[in-house]
């Protein structure tokens, strides 16, 4: 199976990969999959609290390319947004921006519930209400 | 100078050595005579290129010629062995003991056989790729007529004690069934000194064209019978009909004759190649040689890198290097290997695994190559790896409660 020209960028760049510190009351975590599936993504967003931003985003993936690409792509499209539209990112986007084939869609639904078990936590550490949302079951 | 890609996956397929595909040629165009016309040069010339390549297969393993039954592959033979003996040896009983680390052509047709009314005992290898010869003995029972364990596995090389596994069923008057895919033509393999009643073979493996295999069935001590799978003109002593593939048989039997005559330094320099890839390798932290290191087959490693997966891994130099991993991110289950699962690896090991299959035309140079590309890449992995900085914060990665899928 050849991989898009897209994935293969963020494979060889990957963007924004690293470490925010959990500790500070403004960086959301989210560590989602498991090594038994063969995919574990770690993903962080850092908030500014004046303007309700998200100012930085990192992560840090065991997977295949697409996995990291796939979480890769995630950190360039939440910087710059609120909380709020950060929960709107749907996997499907990341399937067409990165032309993902069927047997790696589980990828985008794993960046996908990164992101918003990152800004739940955002949430919890915050005092605000965590968002419910449907758990996805394909992968 | 280098030249890319470079191929290390030789355990799924090997390139024809130049000298079969010359060997091969004249019998696609004026020799291209049916081996069963009986009635013309054409058909002579024919048959008698089958009876040479007949005994070159049959030298390599020890046979004689009337015991060599030529087939599509080892799938073929897997098959036609299995359900052959099966089905001849009813009146005898109905149990077969074979080993999960079996490649799939024998675990589907065992499967099938199970179907059919047998029974299967699936002996389970030890942790490193073995199998207990305390537990085979334990196994076999009055209805047993059959043992099939492989000769080399296909994932991780390891070689089975085949001496001792005949031994054991001789004693108790059980034949023996061997699928060699991986070991004939790489190591020594002769079913009198091994005791094998059943061999099958391929010759895409041993630098042979794909499409053309053998069965080696035992003519004395004992004459061993299977029923045919495949009905028709009554070829090949009517266990296997079907037009005989001349050119195939003619590069197969070519084949055979450059293992026997190559084998033995081919395997000198690759043992010694694949040992520098391995030491170089093994100097990455958390690596780990999956089966035994004792008993495997000189050409072939299989290394897990903790912490890193398998298919992400390749994508870092697959376009120059050619492997295999054990990791299955594409597969529908997402399940990885079945043999490093069964040596009891836990699923993260498994996902983390390279297999490196060297071979005839492998130079140092693409050895050097690999040792390079392939470090490079799981130190970058590693870098973006949630689990390496884990590990390395020595957070114990077995007390975190995963988001199971």
């Amino acid at each position: 199976m050849a991989y898009s020209e897209k994935v293969l960028g963020h494979y060889q760049n990957p963007q924004n990969v690293g470490t925010l510190d959990k500790s500070k009351s403004n960086v959301g975590t989210g560590l989602v999959g498991a090594p038994e599936c063969g995919d574990v993504m770690r993903l962080q967003i850092e908030v500014d609290e004046a303007t309700g931003m998200i100012k930085d985003a990192k992560f840090k993936t065991f997977g295949c390319g697409s996995a990291i690409a796939s979480s890769s792509l995630a950190t360039e499209w939440l910087k710059g947004k609120s909380i709020d539209e950060a929960m709107t990112i749907d996997n499907m986007t990341i399937v067409e921006e990165l032309h993902l084939p069927p047997v790696k869609i589980h990828c985008s639904v794993l960046a996908e519930d990164a992101i918003k078990a990152a800004v739940n936590d955002y949430r919890k550490k915050n005092g605000m209400p965590e968002v419910k949302f449907e758990e996805s079951v394909i992968h | 100078m280098l030249k890319l890609p470079i191929y290390l996956d030789h355990n799924a397929t090997t390139p024809c050595d130049p000298r079969v595909v010359e060997a091969m040629i004249p019998y696609f165009t004026n020799n291209f005579g049916n081996a069963a016309s009986r009635n013309h040069p054409f058909g002579w010339q024919a048959e008698e290129a089958v009876d040479i390549a007949r005994e070159q297969v049959a030298k390599l393993i020890g046979a004689d010629p009337k015991e060599i039954i030529f087939t599509s592959g080892a799938t073929e033979g897997d098959n036609l062995a299995i359900k052959g003996v099966f089905e001849m040896y009813a009146s005898k009983g109905n149990h077969i003991i074979t080993c999960n680390i079996e490649h799939k052509a024998v675990l589907d047709t065992c499967k099938h056989i199970e179907k059919e009314g047998g029974e299967v005992t699936y002996l389970k290898s030890t942790p490193d790729g073995l199998i207990d010869l305390a537990e085979l003995e334990a196994a076999i029972k009055p209805t047993t007529i059959l043992i099939a364990i492989m000769y080399a596995n296909n994932e991780i090389g390891t070689v089975m004690p085949m001496k001792e596994i005949s031994a054991i069923a001789k004693k108790h008057g059980v034949l023996v069934f061997s699928d060699a895919t991986q070991a004939v033509g790489k190591i020594p393999v002769d079913v009198n000194k091994d005791g094998i009643d059943l061999l099958a073979m391929t010759a895409h493996k041993m630098y042979g064209p794909k499409g053309v295999g053998a069965l080696y069935v035992r003519r004395k001590n004992p004459r061993v019978k299977v029923t045919a799978q495949m009905d028709g003109g009554g070829h090949e002593r009517g266990m296997r009909s079907g037009t005989l593939n001349v050119p195939g048989i003619v590069g197969f039997g070519k084949a055979c004759e450059l293992a026997m005559n190559e084998m033995e330094a081919d395997a000198k320099r690759l043992s010694k190649l694949r040992d520098k890839l391995e030491t170089e390798l093994m100097k990455l932290e958390e690596a780990y040689i999956n089966g035994s290191t004792k008993h495997r087959l000189p050409h072939v490693t299989n290394i897990s890198f903790k912490h890193v997966e398998g298919e992400g891994l390749l994508m870092g130099f697959n376009k120059d290097i050619a492997l295999s991993s054990g990791s299955a991110c594409t597969s529908a289950s997402l399940e990885p290997s079945y043999v490093l699962k069964a040596l009891g690896l836990g699923d993260d090991l498994a996902h983390s695994s390279l297999r490196f299959g060297l071979g005839r035309f492998t130079t140092e140079d693409q050895i050097d190559y690999t040792i390079e590309a392939v470090s490079k890449t799981v130190t970058k992995l590693r870098e973006m790896s949630p689990l390496w900085e884990m590990y390395k914060e020595g957070i114990d990665l077995s007390t975190i409660e995963w988001a199971h899928h």
